[in-house]
Parts: C-alpha cells; sequence; structure tokens
C-alpha cells in the first residue's frame, strides 16, 4: 500500500512521541516508582511502534518494539529503574531520532540496525527477568479477565468483564426476543486510519441493531488507543453471521468473528427480577441504552480535552501574511487619500477609512497569532541535553525553565533554537564551576542554569543564567589586549559592561581549554549574528563570583511594524516604534560638547547626539533651525537621541527587504512601501548605538 | 528558429550599443522615483517600488564609468533577474532601442581582462548589420564577482 500520503503525518506525530518520550524518560529518572510516568512511556513507545510498522520501517520497528518489552516489564514490576538503564534507553531515542530525520530526509530510515543498542536492551532486559516470558502488550486494561493475546482464541468479545448495568441490559433485549451478539473486529495492520473505519463498521453495525457496550471504549477507538482489533456487543435481531458480513463489508478489515453473547443463569434471574423491579419506573429499553450512552458521555468529560486545531502548512500561512502585507499598503494608500483630497471629506469616506484601518490592523494580529507557537517546542529538548551535559563534563546541575508558554513567529522560533543551545552549553561548560569548587566556594554544589522566558512590551524576551562563577572582566581585558582587539588606552577607559561586550566579538572565547562543548571561539559572536538577523539584540551582564545572565530581546512580529514618519532633509525615514523612548524639542543653545561628542542634558540624564542627517549624507537643511527634534531612542540601558528635521507621524508598516545586490549602511535594515507608493528607507537605531 | 539563434534587447548608452540576452529580462519600466539608499555602492541608484516589490536599481552608466545619467523622455530601466530563483534588479539606461537576433556565430568572445570592468561584464560583442553590440554579462554585471576583488 502507498503510505507516502501519510508520511507528513506520520514524522509529526513520532516526533510528538519521541519528544514525550524525552521528557517522560527525565522523569522517571527522578521517580524510578512513578507508574503515571511509566504508563504514558510505554503509550507513546507502543504507538510509535505501531506507526513505525505501518509505514513498513522495519529498523524503527524493531528497536521501538524491544525498548517497548523493557517498559513492559518496568511497568509490571518485574524490574527496576536503573540509570544504566536510562542510558541505554536514550541511545535508543537517539538512534530512533536519527531513523526519524533520515525518514524526513528521503522517506527511508537509512540502514543502521543499532544492534549494540538493542543487545544491550536485551541484556538488561535478561539481567532483570532471568528469562521471564516476554508479555504482550494487549493486556492494559484490568477489566480484562483473561491474558487475551496469548490467546488464540479469536473470540476476543467472550473475554470482555460484562459490567453490571449491559448484563441487565443483555437480559432485557432477552425478554424482547432480540439477541445479543459479540463481536471482535480485526483492522489490517497496514491500516493508516483505524479509527474511522472502526467508525464505518459501528455505523453500518447500527442499522441492524444497536451497540450496548465497545472494547476498548468508545473514547478511546475514537483516540486510536487500540490495537489493531476491538470488540463490539450488540441488540440485534440479525444472526451473528448476517452481521460479521455487514462489518466486513468495509474495506481495510480484516476478519470479523461473530456469536450469540450467553450470560450465567444465575445472572439471568437476577437481572430479570432486578428489570421486573424498574419497568415500571422506566419506559423502555431506549432509556436504558441512553443510560449506557450517558456513561460514556461522563467518562469523555473526564478525558483531558484534545486540542481543536488543524495542521498548517507553514508556507500557507507565509501566503496569508504577504496578502495581509499588500492589504495594509493599498490601506495606507487610501489613508494619504483621505488626507489630501477634499472630495473624500464630505461623504463620510474618513469614518470609512478609520473603520478599514481599524479591520486590517485586528487582521494582522490575527494572523500574526496563528503563526505563534509556543516557544516550548523549541526548549523542551534542552532538558535531555543539559542532562547529557551534566554526564559528560561530569558536573552536576539542573535547568529551571519557565514560560515555555510564551509565544513567539514561527520563522524566529525556528532559529532560535541554535543560539539558545549554545548559551546553555557555554553555561554549562564555562559558567558552572566543577562540584568540588562549588563546595570550596560554599555554593550548593549542584549547579543552576535557569532559562526564563516573557513578553515584555512588543518584545520577548529570554534569559540564560547561571549561578557559576560569572564573567571575570580582568580575563577578558586581558585576553583583548593580547590579542590587540584593545589598546591599553582604551582598556583603561572602558566600562566593565563595555569588556562584556567584547565576548561578542568574532573569535573570542576565553575558556583556556577548548572542550568539545563549547569553547571554539565561534560562539557568542554567531549566536549575536543570529539574533540581530532576527531582529533582536542580546545583552550580557554578570556579576563576578555569582553567576552571568545572557538576554535576548525578540520583537513579537517581523513582517509588519509601527514606526514613526521622520524627514531628514528631502527624505522620508522610518524609525521602528518599538526602541523609541520620547521626542524631545530641545534648543540649539542646550547642545554641549563632551569629548569630542555632542550631548544633551535631558532632565538630569545626559545623553549623546546623532545627527542622522550627517550619518545618511543627506541635504543640509539651508538655515540652521533654533530648535532640534530629537528621537530619544533606547538601546538595552543606553540611551542616545537621534536628530531629525520634522516629524510626519505613527505608521503601520510593511518591512520589505532591499535585497542582497545593493550593499547599504548597516542602519538601514529594509524598506516600506508608503500610501502614495513612495519607497523609504528603515533606519535600524540600534545600530547607530 | 534554429537552436542557436537568440533574442537580444538593443540598448544605448551614449552613442554605444549593449545587448542584453531577453532570458534575463522580466520587463521594462519607464523611469520612475528612486529612492536613495545612504552609503550603498555608488553606481546604485536606489531602490524602486515595483508593484509591490523593492528593486534596486543601478545605473549602468556609472557602473561603466561614463558620466552620470541625465534622465530623459527616453530613459528606461531594464528589470533583469540573472537566474529564475534570483531577485530582481534594474538597470538605468539612455534608450532601449530594438529586439534583434543573434546566431551564436555572430558574437565574438572578447579577450578576458579581469582588471577592465567593462570587459568583465561583457559576455562578448555581437555583430548586427553594421554595428557592433556589446553583449552584457547579466550574472556578473550583478553579482560582481570579479569587480569586489580587485
Amino acid at each position: 500500500m502507498d503510505v507516502s500520503q501519510y508520511l507528513e503525518i506520520f514524522i509529526e506525530e513520532s516526533k510528538e512521541h519521541l519528544q514525550s518520550l524525552n521528557d517522560q524518560l527525565l522523569i522517571l529518572e527522578r521517580e524510578p516508582e512513578n507508574e503515571d510516568t511509566i504508563n504514558e512511556i510505554f503509550r507513546a513507545a507502543h504507538s510509535l511502534k505501531g506507526m513505525a510498522g505501518t509505514m513498513g520501517y522495519k529498523r524503527m520497528q524493531r528497536l521501538t518494539h524491544d525498548m517497548e518489552n523493557v517498559f513492559s516489564e518496568v511497568r509490571n514490576g518485574k524490574m527496576k529503574v536503573s540509570s544504566e538503564l536510562v542510558d541505554v534507553l536514550f541511545k535508543g531515542l537517539d538512534a530512533l531520532e536519527e531513523y526519524l530525520a533520515n525518514i524526513q530526509a528521503d522517506a527511508n530510515e537509512g540502514t543502521n540496525d543499532n544492534e549494540d543498542i538493542i543487545n544491550s536492551l536485551n541484556n538488561i532486559l535478561n539481567k532483570g527477568l532471568g528469562k521471564a516470558p516476554v508479555e504482550s502488550s494487549a493486556d492494559q486494561k484490568p477489566t480484562v479477565l483473561s491474558a487475551t493475546s496469548i490467546d488464540t482464541d479469536k473470540m476476543k468479545f467472550k473475554h470482555i468483564k460484562i459490567e453490571d448495568h449491559e448484563k441487565k441490559a443483555i437480559v432485557k433485549a432477552g425478554t424482547l426476543g432480540m439477541n445479543v451478539i459479540g463481536l471482535t473486529i480485526y483492522i489490517h495492520e497496514y491500516c493508516v486510519l483505524k479509527a474511522a473505519r472502526a467508525y464505518m463498521v459501528n455505523r453500518n453495525l447500527e442499522e441492524h441493531g444497536e451497540i450496548i457496550k465497545l472494547f476498548p471504549t468508545a473514547q478511546d477507538i475514537e483516540d486510536e488507543k487500540f490495537d489493531f482489533h476491538y470488540s463490539v456487543f450488540m441488540v440485534s435481531k440479525e444472526t451473528p453471521e448476517k452481521l460479521a458480513e455487514v462489518a466486513e463489508s468495509i474495506s481495510e478489515i480484516k476478519e470479523v468473528v461473530a456469536d450469540y453473547i450467553s450470560l450465567s443463569n444465575e445472572d439471568v434471574t437476577n437481572y430479570t427480577n432486578v428489570l421486573k423491579r424498574e419497568e415500571t419506573a422506566l419506559a423502555s429499553g431506549a432509556a436504558r441504552t441512553s443510560e449506557t450512552k450517558n456513561g460514556s458521555v461522563q467518562k469523555k468529560a473526564n478525558k483531558p480535552v484534545t486540542n481543536r486545531s488543524v495542521r498548517v502548512d507553514i508556507e500557507k500561512l507565509d501566503v496569508l501574511m504577504n496578502l495581509v502585507s499588500e492589504l495594509i499598503i493599498a490601506k495606507n494608500g487610501l489613508v494619504s487619500i483621505s488626507s489630501t483630497s477634499q472630495v473624500a471629506l464630505e461623504h463620510g469616506f474618513s469614518e470609512q477609512i478609520e473603520y478599514l484601518e481599524r479591520v486590517t490592523t485586528n487582521l494582522h494580529e490575527s494572523v500574526m497569532r496563528v503563526r505563534m507557537v509556543p516557544i516550548e517546542s523549541v526548549v523542551n529538548r534542552f532538558p535531555r541535553m543539559i542532562r547529557d551535559l551534566s554526564k559528560k563534563l561530569n558536573k552536576e546541575m539542573e535547568l529551571y525553565m519557565s514560560g515555555e508558554e510564551t509565544e513567539l513567529d514561527r520563522t524566529v522560533i525556528d532559529e532560535i533554537g541554535d543560539p539558545l543551545m549554545h548559551l546553555l552549553r557555554n553555561a554549562a561548560d564555562h559558567g558552572l564551576e566543577s562540584n568540588e569548587e562549588r563546595q570550596r566556594l560554599g555554593k550548593n554544589s549542584v549547579g543552576s542554569i535557569f532559562l526564563e522566558a516573557y513578553q515584555e512590551g512588543n518584545n520577548v524576551v529570554i534569559e540564560v543564567r547561571d549561578d557559576g562563577s560569572g564573567i571575570n572582566v580582568d580575563k577578558i581585558k586581558k585576553k583583548a589586549l593580547e590579542r590587540g582587539t584593545i589598546t591599553e588606552d582604551q582598556a583603561a577607559r572602558m566600562s566593565d559592561k563595555e569588556i562584556i561586550d567584547l565576548l561578542f566579538q568574532p573569535s573570542f572565547s576565553t575558556a583556556e581549554q577548548v572542550t568539545d562543548v563549547s569553547g571554539r571561539g565561534v560562539g557568542l559572536d554567531v549566536v549575536k549574528t543570529k539574533i540581530e538577523t532576527l531582529g533582536g539584540e542580546i545583552e550580557a551582564r554578570s556579576v563576578l563570583g555569582e553567576g552571568s545572565t545572557f538576554i535576548i530581546r525578540l520583537p513579537l512580529t517581523l513582517a509588519i511594524i509601527q514606526a514613526l514618519m521622520v524627514m531628514i532633509g528631502r527624505e522620508k525615514f522610518a524609525l521602528p516604534l518599538g526602541s523609541i523612548q520620547t521626542v524631545e524639542n530641545i534648543p540649539n543653545t542646550d547642545v554641549r560638547m563632551i569629548q569630542g561628542k555632542e550631548v544633551i542634558n535631558l532632565r538630569g540624564s545626559v545623553i549623546p547626539i546623532i545627527r542622522l542627517g550627517e550619518v545618511l549624507d543627506c541635504v543640509k537643511a539651508e538655515n540652521e533651525p533654533e530648535e532640534l527634534v530629537i528621537v530619544v531612542v533606547k538601546k538595552g540601558e543606553r540611551l542616545a537621541g537621534l536628530v531629525v528635521d520634522e516629524l510626519i507621524g505613527q505608521q503601520e508598516i510593511v518591512i520589505k527587504s532591499i535585497g542582497k545586490y545593493i550593499k547599504a549602511h548597516k542602519i538601514v535594515s529594509g524598506s516600506t512601501i508608503l500610501g502614495n507608493g513612495e519607497v523609504s528607507l528603515i533606519l535600524d537605531v540600534n545600530s547607530l548605538i | 528558429m534554429a537552436e542557436d539563434v537568440k533574442q537580444f534587447i538593443v540598448l544605448r548608452l551614449d552613442q554605444e550599443l549593449f545587448g542584453i540576452d531577453i532570458k534575463f529580462i522580466e520587463s521594462i519600466i519607464v523611469m520612475q522615483s528612486i529612492t536613495r539608499v545612504p552609503k550603498s555602492q555608488p553606481y546604485y541608484k536606489g531602490v524602486i517600488n515595483l508593484r509591490g516589490d523593492i528593486v534596486p536599481v543601478m545605473s549602468l552608466r556609472e557602473k561603466l564609468g561614463l558620466e552620470s545619467d541625465d534622465y530623459g523622455h527616453s530613459t528606461r530601466i531594464i528589470i533583469v533577474r540573472p537566474d529564475e530563483q534570483a531577485a530582481p534588479a534594474g538597470i538605468i539606461v539612455d534608450e532601449v532601442k530594438e529586439v534583434i537576433e543573434l546566431e551564436d556565430s555572430d558574437i565574438d568572445q572578447l579577450a578576458y581582462d579581469k582588471t577592465d570592468v567593462k570587459s568583465n561584464i561583457s559576455f562578448g560583442i555581437g555583430k548586427y548589420k553594421n554595428e557592433l553590440i556589446n553583449i552584457l554579462d547579466i550574472p556578473n554585471l550583478l553579482l560582481e564577482k570579479e569587480t569586489n576583488k580587485k
């Protein structure tokens, strides 16, 4: 069967299962007795095995199968979780991820059999058990009366425990001259949507009677939580053969076995009496079935509600976002007409324009929200990474994460993983001292690394913090002098913060020893470049002996921003509103010179001013104005005043790249199309400060 | 059309004729307002809004070291792409004259001189009627493989 159309779903779901396995294994390592975790692991492994088998990935299936065997023994309490076991299981997960990566690349799982992992799994299994029999996965529910899968009897329904209220229904049916028939339906192993098949079977069966019991429950079947067979009890006038035929008429059904259900005589007499008593109260047998149905509804409510969501290709969202951008440009065009045309004012035109403006802004926000993904999808692999690092570096450490639900644009999410990983590795390797060193210093011997994400205004902030030794400013200074990055003279004048910023210079690693974890000297500058291409910024803070913090600020969205339009010379420029603090009118006479730089004293704080006209080679205004229009911008802690000639106003703008042919000054971060069709450049004020 | 026949657009700078293979050409538009990009390469005049896309525009005159443009009513911007995936760019020329067909045998390869911008961006010299047409190497012109090195 051609399964390629399901490949994408398979990859997505396998990823989810693998992530869940990773998470749960980490928990299991800490709490080896946690039953929920073991069950969760078992379920994930089991689904993964089934899916891999369905798709024909035999190696993947085999490895999962052996892992599942181990989980199964652990679950049955026959084996203890040891750290050796967890190590092997993690290796197994890595191997599975590798298969998956191969599959993602070319739909082929590759040829690595991972015999060593399978062998060590089996060794552990044998060691833990002697030669205990491998139990099958089918007996998941305690309601099963006898072990089912070893049983070759195909009429699995005969082993299902019948609940009291169901017995009642069966007896009742008997009194009405109906038959109660049990069926076990086998779906082909290659069937991909077995829940859908089961639904079709059930729907057809219901035309011939009433289903009174499903095993597993209706909810579990809907969620595909069953092997390739399930059982149905139904009340019908038909014969078992007829019903089996009905069920078999659905495609992808391998086999259906059916027979009459009979209760023990004792039960029959019991429930006949019960029924007689109840008959006066209840009108019909339909009420009975509705009762069972109610029962299943209640069960449903207890289950965690699965998210009502659709998977959408990110490219489709990109198209949608582009269309929204076009719409905003068109709207800006109308706005500029409405502000100049006299006719427009007369017919309520401006009200409609304002309405349009509101709608487009909301539309943009909604589309933006759709593109937002919780940062969780990136950070959830870090606990595992820190665990491995901890073993590798022989340092005990804990990762504390918060704000995983913070959302970021999908394109940012895709890119942010590597820089964060880099910072975490840095923290683990260079930031934290060795356990002995920590003890000597009177710190908790287990190091802590914090990863915190939160939203702040129009930015998302991600902090990577450790409680290690902090950044040694003198060491950096020495290094920078050695390398000739700075001169003695500069070194003496630089503040600690400026020296820490040297870390972001290309090829600047202070680790005395290069390890394979981090410290090849291509570190922080790469992180910085990456974050800047995402429109964000990074800052380092550190207290010697107490630890260091790296703070990443990222814009919520990349495509559309609010900007302040300004006039410089005869040209219009856009300044992103995000970094603007205030706008001031300062008399020319208030500008002072300090160390050859122009500064102003703004309510007690001295800030440098930058004449944008000079930076951008704009045509100078003919006569010097008496007052300067200064846009005060902020980068991290630093302020600067940008001198412009005139303010035009705030506007929502769509960022467009100016392409790679033209090599612009780094202050030009992009361009935008104004309402009248003119192109205006967007200035990245951060690059100036 | 025989296989080795290609179509070229002939354009004029001063009295000199240049040709561009039409496979590179997306469209030809009249002169429009150009937004200056500060501190860029001097021959890039800036960017324009081409039906909602931002397209950089270069002056072929300045690229070739001729006098800067004096835009007139015949001035055109030729929008080209070095290949199908690449972003478009505009080239300002004095005049677009006609479309001609040349066979490969009509085009002479120039002796390659890496230090000379002019021959560097030239694919060859085409002979058409009594005229010599300098065929431009568009990918080289835009991607600036050689000029950056010197």
